[in-house]
């Protein structure tokens, strides 16, 4: 097992793969001539958003998929002959973790040391490290389905480690993990990559965790967009990177006049001013109707990733220009158009058990017209749950809700479902059924009909850009569009209250842009927009935030206010990831004092 | 460590983990436990294929000895309960309100005409309408008349005129209880679904949950892989079958004629090829909602209608015959019925077996065929 780990040459070479599917839509080159190397002992990151190639590119390496094409070189073997020696040094762990939910974490580990051929008398020295690593010792006994998000992706990390394997293969290990867990992910196997010199290729569609790898391979498409140090990434974009702000005109609304510049990459609307990455390193040509003041600001990959892209977009003829011409959604009936006054959502001691499991803990805050709010938590936090209630789809055990200066801690919410639009996690959408039949549905069940109906769905499918795809399966369409029309189905009958849970998680950064702009074109008609979401960039293009732990309200302020309230002498100017880790870190030990008490 | 003992340690290791999952899962239990009990429950008190206790109709014309006689053989046979009606309307009514089942009607010149032939002054009708029982009725009370009129002959006080009796023996089930014929059809069926609908699900879970591809991305090779998931679903088959045989001979009185021995042995065959269509159901649907659905479709269904179990082949129209020879639970239902009621005859049981075997081995080819560590 360990014995390879001296073998010279790099870990991982692959020349000119290439992987093909045949889909209802065509032929969908999954990997298109793709090669690179990985030198033994570090760590490099596929980076690319939903649909880019980095499942089908570890399933290829894991040996569980052909490719159409090309040739790999796994730890100095060739998988088409020493597939066997291969697999005694590779670990996988594929995108759900691939654990036994009905066996308990001891279970799962002892069927993969079984399975890897690990001795009895090793397994104890192998185990100890990675139980105190992933802190899963005192859940030992516990079965792997009862346990938390974060937990499983460690329990499954272990999993794949018991045989101290020369490779390790994480497909998107952090999907859908809040930032703490993640966090400790990311402790976890830099310790083990630093002690036993395990070669680690780990897929992520956070531009965020770029920094965390030696190395970095970009696909987009299927194709390499960039490779090498995200250092290199970032240096890049160095003059490329700005911020415009200016004084009588909210970020929300000069974002999409930036958009439409010429020569402008990227564009992202935050409380303090509109974040633009411009193609050529100086700053954007302003018209004189935008005398916006321009700061320079330091890239980060986020940025460095946009640039390329939008390089390689024009570069290929434009064909695909980052901003779609500006359109107006009709909005009418007054429903939510009034600025000021009553808030849209109050919520005060709200709380909700399950038996004796407190999931939403005395909650308050309230939600102004026009506002974005955003909800951020750990997995579990309560943030479903309270969207739950808001939605009416859950009674609140104690405590008072009222919408739009309406009490409906009772449930009726029945009356004001016409004012709520809700969007959960998994869109919500009829597989079957085509884009312009969803539309069709949804608008029926929120009563519309006639040439109301018709006129409606034609505006959103014109507004979303859906019209080319009004007739195919809403459920083979990409995932970016496929969130699309779940915003569109939500938005339907034009409430005054929009609820969106993790609306944008696994998509495309370019489908989130957009996406972002339309909701914040939404909010500016006076529409409340409740959002989680697990991206922080996300975050702060929030009005104001709300931290959620153990079902308590940890923090509540404006992005600004969160990262002031985070200060500490160590660290003067912390991140808005920071302050939230923070955050949570403090209503943990609380918890245990509490618990001690 | 030699590859030998490496891929017994891998196929324990597949073993364990499925035995866990299944006595973690309440739902194989239920199925391969609860679910024969219940089914020999219903079908061995609540199904029967008997007439007994009939409410029958009687309308008596004549009020002569004879036919006082004929009604009280009636009132003693365990078939039939004798209502009375003073005229035939009024049986009818009651037939057309289905409080009877048929109608016995004895004329006036009942008893009178014992030598003719032609018109014994009894006329009997029965409601066609649930044909079995019918059928039944019209048979139990001609054996009724046919014994009435033997005792009189016996009595010698007329002259015999049935020269030559019908002695009519039943064998294999000489009270031809149709429970002793029932139960070892239903222990075809269970073990159908045992073996079918339990493994059809544990493929298509795993693909579902996404943990077949961590297991394909360690050294555990296809056929331990299949060896992990057949064993244990084979030892909860034959537990089930193991309890609806002691079921049946304990609690339902059914006889075992046949010895154990061959019963294992066929039963182990056909839990084989149970097995074996599960696990090709799983491996093709790869979704546990349409692999439950094509087995109890495919595998489930035929076994209950088309192995013979209730339904007679013979008395199929040609084509559907035909099926039933491409229904493994055929011949094991024609196993199980010689062992339980006639014993081990070696000319029906062998050939069937072989049949069987047959089945396993295509099953168990193309199951190795189509299985790949590959996922697309």
């Amino acid at each position: 097992m360990a014995e390879d780990k001296g073998r010279p040459g790099p870990a991982l070479r692959i020349r000119n793969l290439v992987r093909t599917f045949r889909t209802p839509r065509g032929i969908l080159r999954a990997l298109d001539d793709v090669s690179f190397e990985v030198a033994p002992g570090t760590i490099t990151g596929i980076i690319g958003p939903d649909g880019a190639g980095k499942t089908t590119l570890m399933r290829i390496l894991a040996g569980i998929m052909e490719p159409d094409s090309g040739t790999m070189e796994i730890l100095g073997r060739d998988p088409r002959t020493e597939r066997a020696a291969i697999l005694d040094n590779l670990g996988y762990m594929p995108q759900k973790f691939g654990l036994y939910e009905d066996l308990t974490v001891g279970e799962n580990m002892d069927l993969h040391a079984d399975l890897h051929g690990v001795p009895l008398e090793r397994r104890a020295a192998l185990y100890a490290p990675l139980l105190r690593m992933t802190a899963l010792s005192p859940f030992i006994g516990r079965l792997s389905g009862k346990l938390s998000g974060g937990m499983k992706q460690k329990l499954g990390v272990a999993c794949s480690l018991v045989h101290a394997p020369a490779l390790l293969l994480l497909d998107e290990p952090t999907v859908g993990v809040d930032p703490v867990s993640r966090r400790e992910l990311w402790e976890i196997l830099r310790t083990e990559v630093g002690q036993s010199s395990t070669t680690l290729l780990v897929s992520t569609a956070y531009m965020d965790e770029a920094e965390k790898f030696d190395r970095v391979v970009i696909l987009y498409n299927g194709k390499i967009l960039g490779e090498g140090p995200p250092g290199d990434f970032v240096t890049e974009a160095t003059g490329h990177v700005f911020l415009l702000s200016l004084p009588d005109m909210p970020p929300r609304r000069l974002e999409p006049e930036i958009a439409l510049l010429p020569g402008v990459a990227d564009c992202s609307g935050s409380e303090l001013g509109v974040r633009t990455v411009t193609l050529a390193p100086s700053p954007p040509d302003l018209p004189p109707t935008l005398p916006a003041r321009i700061d320079p600001t330091p890239p980060v990959f986020e940025d460095a990733f946009m640039l390329r892209l939008a390089l390689r977009m024009t570069g290929a003829g434009g064909e695909n220009a980052p901003a779609s011409p500006r359109k107006e959604l009709s909005w009418g009936g007054g429903s939510g158009t009034k600025k000021g006054g009553e808030p849209a959502i109050e919520i005060r001691e709200l709380t909700r058990t399950f038996g004796s499991f407190v999931a939403v803990n005395r909650l308050t805050f309230s939600v102004g017209r026009g506002e974005i709010f955003g909800l951020l938590g750990a997995n579990g936090a309560g943030k479903t749950t309270t969207f739950r209630m808001l939605a009416g789809l859950l009674l609140p055990s104690s405590g008072t809700l009222r919408i739009d200066s309406r009490d409906v801690t009772g449930g009726n919410v029945a009356s004001l479902r016409g004012r709520l639009g809700y969007m959960s996690q998994k869109f919500s959408l009829y597989a079957q059924l085509t884009v312009l039949q969803n539309l069709i549905f949804f608008s029926s069940a929120y009563g519309m009909g006639g040439k109301r109906q018709r006129d409606r769905v034609e505006e959103l499918l014109e507004f979303f850009d859906l019209t080319p795809f009004k007739n195919e399966s809403s459920g083979l369409l990409p995932l970016g569009f496929r969130q699309r029309l779940a915003l569109a189905a939500s938005i339907m009958h034009e409430p005054s209250i929009l609820l969106l849970d993790e609306p944008t998680s696994g998509v495309d950064p370019v489908a989130r842009r957009e996406f972002w702009r339309v909701i914040s074109q939404i909010s500016l008609r006076g529409v409340s927009v409740l959002v989680t979401t697990h991206f922080m960039g996300e975050a702060t293009a929030c009005d104001r935030l709300a931290i959620m732990a153990q079902g308590r309200l940890v923090a509540l302020g404006s992005p600004r206010e969160i990262t002031e309230s985070a200060k500490t002498p160590q660290n003067l100017q912390p991140t808005l990831e920071e302050a939230f880790i923070l955050h949570l870190e403090k209503a943990g030990t609380l918890e245990a004092a509490g618990a001690r008490e | 460590m030699s590859p030998l003992t490496d891929s017994a340690r891998r196929t324990r290791a597949m073993i364990r983990k499925e035995s866990l999952q299944i006595l973690r899962d309440p739902s194989s239990l239920l199925i391969a436990i609860a679910l024969p009990i219940l089914l020999l429950l219903i079908f061995g008190y609540g199904v029967s294929l008997d007439a007994r206790h009939v409410p029958i109709a009687v309308v008596e014309e004549a009020r002569t000895p004879a036919a006082e006689g004929f009604v009280a053989g009636l009132r003693h046979s365990p078939w039939f309960i004798p209502r009375s009606y003073p005229d035939i309307h009024d049986a009818v009514a009651a037939l057309q309100r289905q409080d009877v089942d048929g109608i016995l009607w004895l004329r006036e010149n009942f008893g009178r005409s014992m030598e003719s032939f032609r018109d014994h002054g009894v006329h009997v009708v029965v409601n066609g309408v649930d044909d079995n029982t019918a059928r039944l009725v019209e048979g139990y009370l001609q054996n009724t008349w046919e014994g009435w009129l033997e005792q009189r002959n016996l009595r010698g006080r007329t002259l015999s005129f049935l020269p030559v009796g019908l002695d009519m023996r039943i064998l294999y089930n000489p009270n031809v209880r149709s429970r002793d014929f029932l139960v070892p059809g239903l222990i075809a069926v269970i073990m159908t679904l045992i073996g079918a609908l339990l493994t059809s699900m544990v493929v298509a879970r795993e693909w579902e949950r996404g943990t077949l591809e961590s297991l394909f991305s360690t050294p555990v090779t296809i056929p331990e892989i299949l060896l992990g998931k057949f064993l244990p679903y084979f030892v909860l088959g034959m537990a089930g079958m193991g309890i609806s045989v002691l079921m049946g001979h304990y609690l339902f009185e059914v006889p075992l004629r046949g010895s154990l021995f061959v019963l294992t042995v066929t039963s182990a065959l056909f839990l084989t090829t149970a097995l074996g269509m599960g696990l090709v159901i799983s491996t093709v649907s790869k979704n546990q909602f349409v692999a439950g659905q094509i087995a109890i479709v495919f595998t489930f269904l035929p076994a209950f209608i088309l192995s013979g179990f209730i339904f007679d082949i013979h008395s199929m129209p040609l084509f559907i015959r035909i099926l039933t020879h491409i229904i493994p639970a055929s011949y094991y239902v024609t196993i199980l019925q010689s062992l339980f009621l006639a014993g081990d005859i070696p000319g029906v049981v062998w050939p069937n077996a072989a049949a069987l075997l047959l089945f396993a081995i295509f099953l168990f080819a193309v199951l190795f065929r189509i299985s790949r560590k590959r996922i697309l």
